[in-house]
């Protein structure tokens, strides 16, 4: 199990349109995958519950992937969480 | 009538209004597992294919999407296939007896609640979303195909209560001049659209757009917010006058946007603007500006009861850090005192306030907020390319203290193993004479200059600004004040320091050929007033500029000096 803290670097938080990217990246891998944030944990499967967490630019959000590719899962979340977001 | 303005521009057209049915609950309750086997069956299948509905858009060669276009298009497939709602109106149906249409607009129903409810502008923006994706499912279960692909005729205004992420796509959006909306904010999902397609919108009208109805002439002013139902021959003439002016300026903008403030002969500048929030940045970035040369701290510290907390500033610093893009933000360390007065920080009354206690001479005598401050701004170094900037000072001990703190406060923040940019640029305001006189000394002592005009103004004329009686002599081309920011240029630049001008005098258009021929690296000011300075450094060249400056600086008074910069900058 890999577990990472990363900041949401978008001025609007984690809204719509990175979460569809994000969605889409983590159903590439077969690891499970949630969110965390304030206590509250969700799978990375579901659009209305990743928003829910209401995660606003500058918060942490934990990421936590369980499964037999979570090192490559892991790597591709880097880059989602530290470039990427920077760009919606 | 008025609403908000969400994307600028003035159109006036005919109105063409969009009922939109809202879907009713049947109250219908299912007696018998059979009724609810087929009420699940009939969701997956609306499910299906409201998807294959959204698919096809995205295959549609008639819609010239664009990729942003079909990211929204993907987030509502998102919606649409959403395990959590899916299994919510499975339960519905299974354990309420309800129908698949009644569940179906419970759950939305909750999970729109749930969006307006975050408190974030944005994040809440975001149930319009939400309810596209419940209101498709809906017209799927009712066999309800009512289309937005209707052809509109040229200058049509869209009168709706409000317009869904999926119609702003789907809609003939080329052919509308413009839309006014009952609901919605600055964020929702049509004011984005419109902005980005550059429509004039006009969102939370409220009720009284009612009394438009179809074919009405109708006008929208986009910047204000102003929606006028039915004109008049002569409003119709003035608003087709703003809207020529409009076009013009927004032209001239968008030309410059993404050009660099160079001169014809290759000399380059930079154009920062002024804030006081992160939430500022916004507007920098639609105006060119590659950076904030001056970002005052006094807001955070006005409006409250006590000091904000090294958090709170954290926080606002922080805020500033992550929206700035990596581009420099330049903060300067509070400048309280003189005219700005805290109702929690009594100072005694001084005779003189503008000679009294304020800016740096508060933080060196009171270091605790000071250091606050400055640990705050420090611990947000590392979320973007922040500098420190120490207003008021008049001689090198000042400098020297203020440095000290920020080496005092870095020191602690690394045995504390806090992150934090270790060659964080520190420069000072230039705005006391002595300090523009000695610049020479100073330039040894720090990264950068940004010469405040506004107060070296007022202390070299021994002016002061608000006095009607001697207002008239406060001027900033006297010729003894360009000579103390020539001088404070050729100083720095001897020492490879760079000088920066956030006062007035940067965004005024008749100084920028003369401040370029002096040699200002950078101008600082209002994000607006970024095109139009743009504008004039890219048509001329530095050379012009240096033979303006030379025959400005051998006039010998102000009146001259003006109408001289008047005749050349025509």
């Amino acid at each position: 199990m890999i577990s990472k803290d990363y900041i949401i670097l978008d001025p609007h938080g984690m809204h719509a349109r990175p979460a569809t990217v994000l969605l889409k990246l983590a159903r590439q891998y077969k690891s499970n995958i949630s969110l965390q944030k304030d206590g509250k944990q969700v799978q990375m499967k579901s659009m209305l519950n990743i928003l829910a967490l209401s995660a606003k630019c500058g918060d942490t959000i934990s990421v936590i992937i369980d499964g037999e590719d979570e090192s490559s899962a892991s790597l591709a979340l880097d880059s989602f969480f530290n470039e990427e977001m920077k760009n919606f | 009538m008025k609403g908000i303005g969400v994307s600028p521009g003035i159109s006036i057209g005919r109105a063409f209004i969009i009922k939109s049915a809202n879907a009713v609950s049947s109250d219908i309750v299912l007696d018998n597992d059979e009724a609810k086997k087929i009420e699940i069956e009939k969701f997956d299948k609306a499910v299906h294919d409201a998807i294959s509905e959204v698919e096809s858009f995205k295959t549609n060669k008639n819609l010239c999407l664009s990729s942003g276009d079909i990211e929204i298009l993907d987030t509502q497939i998102e919606f649409l296939s959403d395990p959590q709602i899916k299994s919510d109106v499975y339960d519905k149906i299974n354990f309420e007896s309800k129908t698949a249409h009644d569940a179906v607009i419970e759950v939305i129903v909750a999970a729109v609640l749930m969006f307006k409810n975050i408190d974030d502008e944005y994040l809440s923006a975001r149930s319009a979303d939400v309810q596209d994706s419940g209101n498709r499912i809906i017209k799927h279960l009712s066999n309800n195909r009512f289309q937005f692909d209707q052809i509109f005729d040229e200058n049509t205004i869209l009168i709706a209560e409000d317009i869904a992420p999926s119609d702003t796509i789907t809609l003939d959006i080329a052919k509308i001049a413009g839309f006014a909306t009952q609901s919605g904010g600055k964020t929702s999902h049509a004011a984005i659209i419109a902005k980005a397609k550059g429509i004039p919108a006009v969102v939370a009208c409220g009720s009284d757009l009612l009394l438009i109805e179809n074919d009405d002439t109708v006008i929208l002013d986009g910047s204000t917010g102003e929606v006028i139902i039915r004109p008049d021959f002569n409003t119709i003439e003035v608003y087709k006058l703003k809207q020529k002016i409009f076009y013009q300026e927004s032209a001239l903008l968008k030309s410059l946007l993404n050009l660099p403030a160079t001169t014809t002969d290759g000399h380059n500048v930079k154009l920062f603007a002024n804030i006081s929030n992160a939430d500022d940045l916004e507007k920098v970035f639609e105006n060119g500006g590659e950076g904030v040369g001056l970002l005052r701290t006094e807001l955070l510290f006005m409006g409250r009861n006590s000091f904000p907390s090294e958090d709170e500033q954290f926080h606002f610093y922080k805020q500033v850090g992550i929206k700035s893009k990596s581009k420099p933000v330049v903060i300067r360390t509070i400048d309280i005192g003189g005219d700005k007065q805290l109702s929690y920080f009594g100072i005694p009354h001084e005779n003189n306030p503008f000679l009294g206690y304020r800016a740096i001479r508060i933080c060196l005598n009171q270091k605790e907020i000071f250091l606050t401050q400055i640990k705050a701004v420090l611990r947000a170094s590392a979320f973007g390319k922040l500098k420190i900037m120490f207003p008021m000072i008049c001689n090198v001990d000042e400098v020297r203290q203020s440095i000290e703190c920020v080496n005092q406060v870095k020191h602690e923040l690394s045995l504390s193993g806090t992150k934090y940019d270790n060659s964080i640029e520190l420069g000072i305001m230039i705005e006391i004479p002595s300090a523009a006189l000695m610049a020479d000394i100073l330039a040894r002592e720090v990264d950068f200059f940004s010469i405040g005009t506004n107060d070296l103004c007022q202390y070299t004329l021994a002016v002061d600004r608000m006095n009607d009686k001697v207002s008239s002599l406060y001027n900033h081309f006297n010729p003894g004040v360009l000579r103390l920011i020539q001088s404070v240029i050729d100083q720095a630049h001897k020492q490879k320091k760079h000088v920066s001008m956030c006062g007035e005098m940067a965004s005024d258009p008749l100084a920028t050929l003369l401040l370029l021929g002096m040699g200002l690296d950078e101008f600082s000011m209002g994000a607006s007033s970024i095109p139009n300075i743009k504008n004039i450094i890219i048509r001329n060249s530095l050379s012009k500029a240096e033979e303006v400056c030379r025959r400005v600086m051998g006039m010998d008074n102000s009146d001259n000096i003006t109408a001289y910069l008047q005749k050349v900058s025509k």
